[in-house]
């Protein structure tokens, strides 16, 4: 047997070992049982020739494909290494998918969000695959001393016709791995394409279903200790003080202590936001002894005032003023009102909107407002730490490990490779593990009590001190000439703490006199990103404007559209449109055929259409809404969807199918209010997320074919639902609907 | 000490009789498939049978089950053959997967007692389990292909 040539896959080994009690990363005698049985008895090998960071083969074949970024449920585990599999030229049966550690000079930058795992990963793991590739051939070539050029593979197997010699990759990838890796190696044609663009299933399906191990709450350690914060009760608010005599008699604890997070002064990054910088921590036996202990702490707490961060990142260095207000839902409608009247920061301007609106025949003017929203994963914030003097252990779920480990540098004083970070499989993300802020905490405590530690949020925790979505306003104003033409377009929109006005996207470009503004409010409730940031109320404040400014012009919405983008093609007002009218005007097209828009047959259906570019991907939707006991039920949607090639079809439809429901459920039922900065819905009873039977029957989803390099899918189809969602509900009952959520409106909000 | 019927295994446990099961399984007893999500009986993530009813084990104290028959997403079946399970994959019905041990669970109470449910039946008897994925039309599809399976079979 060969021994092991690299540095790199001992070390691997070893990471996996240390992960054996229930990590992602699988042991290699399971997966050498998983994928080769011979005579009922399992193959161990332990002999990995790594080709690259993304590719690993033993001798007897097996290929083990490293998945760089963490998986959150889109499926990345298994389109990533499909991609690298189709170059590389191998079975997709012979192949074991193992979730990466980070490294991200092997393994690129490992950050699952914005919608860019294929957008980023495309191109360097088809270079991975073919140039792996290339190596065994040359690899064989050299050992069977033919030309290269003679040389072909197919499933895993290299032949030279000529002389019928063939040999797998595993008889070669030892000497590979030793080869100069070659620079230029051409793509595989996609036409040619066996893996890709072909369904493949869930390389974790079958221990999801059986209840293995996977995500980070299910990971365990020896001498692991359970950890719980308790934070403030309410936004504004910071520890007094507090008594632990009762808590420490609690059966199983260990120890109960406060500390900071950040020390005075510490520079935070753009994923550094945290909602409270003191801890107050109960370390105990298990999760039950510390979730009783923390009850009986006697905690004062009192108003925080205004206190001021350092921020860094963009922008430089920074002092940032956080107000202390104990801030109301109801109260902060007021002051977007106000706000929303003053001047605001111009975003974009085209042509003279001023006169248009001056000269218009009608003016017809719409505001939109959503609230705060908790990302709501079903498997609440934790991480496990064991950190020492010398190093640090990090495991859990996580979607950008690479932008919390400069942080843990600083705050831990270690240098990166002391730190080792392995990432599980997530119970969710939607944004919110972007934000590692939970693993800093977990490494204090950990290093606080000198033990291994796994931190973990109780589901209030985890909805009551989030990372929201911003709560949104938006103004939108078209002028119409007499003959109820658009001759003007004004978008003002605002926000806690941040608008989501995206000025250069449609219908900019569209439209000759067009003017974008943007304002916010400070505020000490903390957000961050929400799967489609900013487009989740963009797309439905808009699509819904779009749809009524069409009735009123007496156009279909979908024809109005297409009118729009007809324009923006041929003649585009302004530059820097930031989206390609001929995608965004074919998921319309293809939607309108797939729906039959113009049938007859849907008379029993409310129709919403609304279609929307954001995160490289187009996609449109057309729902189709019953009243069914009394209450709207969307029944029937039918998708269509542009992200170029589609890597995973099943798989991808799917997403777009979930990200449908995710939909109907935020604009139907999803906030989160406030009063006197306690957060009101911290559960599931008060929280409403939706439900089975709230699920359409049907949720037809097609894809646009062409041959553009992939992008994302897990945040496009999100936001046009809520547009869509709205027109249907129009249609429904007569009603324009303004304030998200649709369902639960509260009392004293605007209307337009 | 109490002492708990565990997928057939018999576990002495030392623990408050107020322990909700959930925590005993995975924290005492390392059987994790049984999932926390909300700790108040409000998502299903940690359903189990007790006795072969689906009870949520984060409100189901041990006391309560101890001399009863605890069967978790572990116990379903030895070789992930249970109609359900074999639908799940071969629906590819999960994302994130974590909720998936408790959709199954409460589903597989459901496909005993009525071997043939509608759509209706599915929503009434699913209503009590949340996937923030949104994977209800699958999970549906699932167990009607479960049924045709179990009919089948």
């Amino acid at each position: 047997m060969e021994k092991n040539n690299t540095d790199y896959s001992r070390r691997a080994f070893l990471r996996a070992s240390a992960l054996a009690g229930g990590g992602l990363m699988i042991h290699f005698s399971s997966l050498a049982s998983l994928v080769l049985p011979k005579n009922g008895e399992a193959v161990v090998s332990e002999q990995w020739s790594e080709l690259n960071g993304y590719i690993k083969i033993t001798p007897d074949n097996l290929i083990k494909l490293i998945c760089p970024n963490p998986e959150f449920g889109q499926n990345v585990m298994t389109s990533l290494p499909m991609i690298v599999a189709e170059e590389l030229d191998v079975d997709w049966k012979q192949v074991v998918v193992e979730m990466g550690p980070h490294d991200n000079v092997k393994l690129g930058s490992q950050f699952t969000g914005g919608s860019n795992s294929m957008r980023m990963y495309w191109r360097p793991l088809r270079e991975a695959g073919a140039t792996a590739r290339q190596m065994l051939m040359q690899a064989a070539a050299q050992s069977w001393e033919v030309v290269l050029e003679d040389l072909t593979t197919k499933a895993g197997i290299i032949y030279h016709e000529k002389s019928g010699k063939k040999g797998s990759y595993g008889e070669f990838a030892s000497k590979a791995a030793g080869i100069a890796v070659p620079k230029g190696v051409k793509f595989k044609a996609v036409k040619d394409f066996s893996v890709v663009r072909s369904s493949r299933k869930n390389v974790e399906g079958a221990k999801i279903i059986s209840g293995k191990p996977l995500f980070g709450l299910d990971y365990t350690h020896p001498g692991m200790q359970i950890a719980m914060i308790q934070h403030p009760p309410a936004f504004g608010m910071k520890l007094k003080s507090f008594d632990a005599s009762q808590a420490l008699k609690m059966p199983g604890i260990k120890d109960v202590f406060s500390m900071k997070l950040y020390e005075d002064g510490f520079e935070q990054g753009g994923f550094d936001v945290r909602s409270f910088n003191e801890l107050l921590v109960v370390v105990g036996k298990t999760t039950w002894e510390v979730m009783n202990a923390r009850k009986k702490l006697v905690v004062e707490w009192m108003p925080a005032g205004d206190t001021k961060n350092t921020v860094g990142g963009r922008g430089g260095k920074r002092e940032v003023v956080v107000p202390g207000e104990l801030e109301d839902t109801d109260a902060q409608h007021t002051k977007m009102r106000e706000y929303a009247a003053k001047p605001a920061q111009q975003l974009r301007k085209d042509g003279d909107p001023e006169t248009a609106f001056k000269n218009a025949a009608q003016i017809i003017e719409r505001t939109y407002t959503a609230p705060f929203l908790a990302h709501n994963c079903m498997e609440p914030m934790n991480f496990f730490a064991h950190v020492t003097a010398e190093k640090a252990l990090l495991v859990g779920p996580l979607q950008a490990p690479g932008w919390t480990e400069p942080t843990l540098m600083k705050v831990l004083n270690l240098p990166a490779d002391k730190i080792e970070i392995q990432m599980t499989r997530m119970g969710g993300g939607f944004g919110r593990r972007a934000y590692g802020h939970y693993l800093v905490e977990a490494a204090l405590i950990s290093r606080k009590v000198k033990a291994p530690v796994k931190l973990i949020y109780t589901r209030e925790d985890d909805t009551t001190y989030g990372i929201y979505r911003p709560m949104y306003t938006a103004t939108y104003r078209a002028a119409l000439d007499a003959d109820k033409k658009l001759i003007g377009f004004h978008l003002k929109g605002g926000g806690i703490p941040e608008h989501a006005v995206h000025a250069n996207r449609f219908p900019a470009g569209a439209i000759d006199n067009y003017l974008a503004e943007g304002w916010q409010i400070a505020s000490n409730i903390t957000v961050g990103a929400f799967r489609a940031p900013g487009s989740n109320f963009a797309a439905a404040a808009e699509q819904s404007f779009l749809d009524e400014l069409a009735e009123a012009m007496g156009k279909d919405p979908i024809d109005f559209r297409l009118e729009l983008l007809k324009r923006a093609k041929d003649k585009p007002v302004g530059r820097n449109n930031d989206y390609n009218a001929d995608r965004y005007a074919a998921v319309l097209q293809l939607v309108k055929e797939k729906s039959d828009w113009n049938g007859a047959d849907h008379g029993k259906y409310s129709r919403g259409v609304a279609a929307y570019f954001c995160h490289s991907s187009y996609a449109a939707h057309v729902v189709d809404m019953v009243i069914r006991d009394g209450q709207p039920y969307v029944e029937r949607v039918f998708s269509a969807v542009d992200c170029g090639i589609v890597i995973n079809p099943d798989a991808a439809a799917n997403m777009v199918q979930g990200a449908v429901v995710d939909g109907i459920g935020n604009s139907l039922y999803g906030g989160l209010t406030h009063k006197a900065g306690v957060v009101e819905e911290s559960n599931f009873h008060k929280y409403r997320i939706i439900r089975m039977h709230e699920a359409p029957k049907k949720i037809e989803v097609t894809f646009v074919q062409n041959e553009i390099d992939p992008t994302g899918l897990g945040e496009p189809p999100f936001p046009p639902v809520f547009g869509a969602v709205a027109s249907a509900l129009y249609k429904a009952t007569g009603k324009r609907f303004y304030q998200q959520p649709f369902l639960l409106t509260r009392p004293g909000l605007p209307s337009a | 000490m109490i002492t708990l019927n565990i997928n057939k295994k018999t576990h002495r446990v030392d623990a408050d009789p107020n322990t909700p099961l959930l925590w005993v399984l995975r924290d005492i007893i390392g059987l994790v498939g049984t999932k926390y999500g909300c700790g108040v009986a409000q998502c299903g993530a940690c359903v189990v049978h007790l006795d072969g009813e689906a009870v949520r084990s984060c409100v189901t104290k041990i006391s309560r089950a101890q001399g009863k028959k605890v069967v978790t997403i572990e116990g379903l079946s030895e070789t992930n053959s249970h109609p359900l399970q074999k639908a799940w994959l071969d629906l590819d019905v999960s994302q994130c997967g974590y909720c998936q041990a408790g959709q199954i669970m409460s589903a597989a109470v459901l496909l005993r007692e009525n071997k043939n449910p509608s759509e209706q039946d599915i929503d009434d008897a699913m209503a009590g389990n949340i996937c923030r994925c949104g994977t209800y039309l699958r999970i549906r599809e699932a167990i009607q292909l479960a049924a045709k399976d179990q009919k089948n079979g």
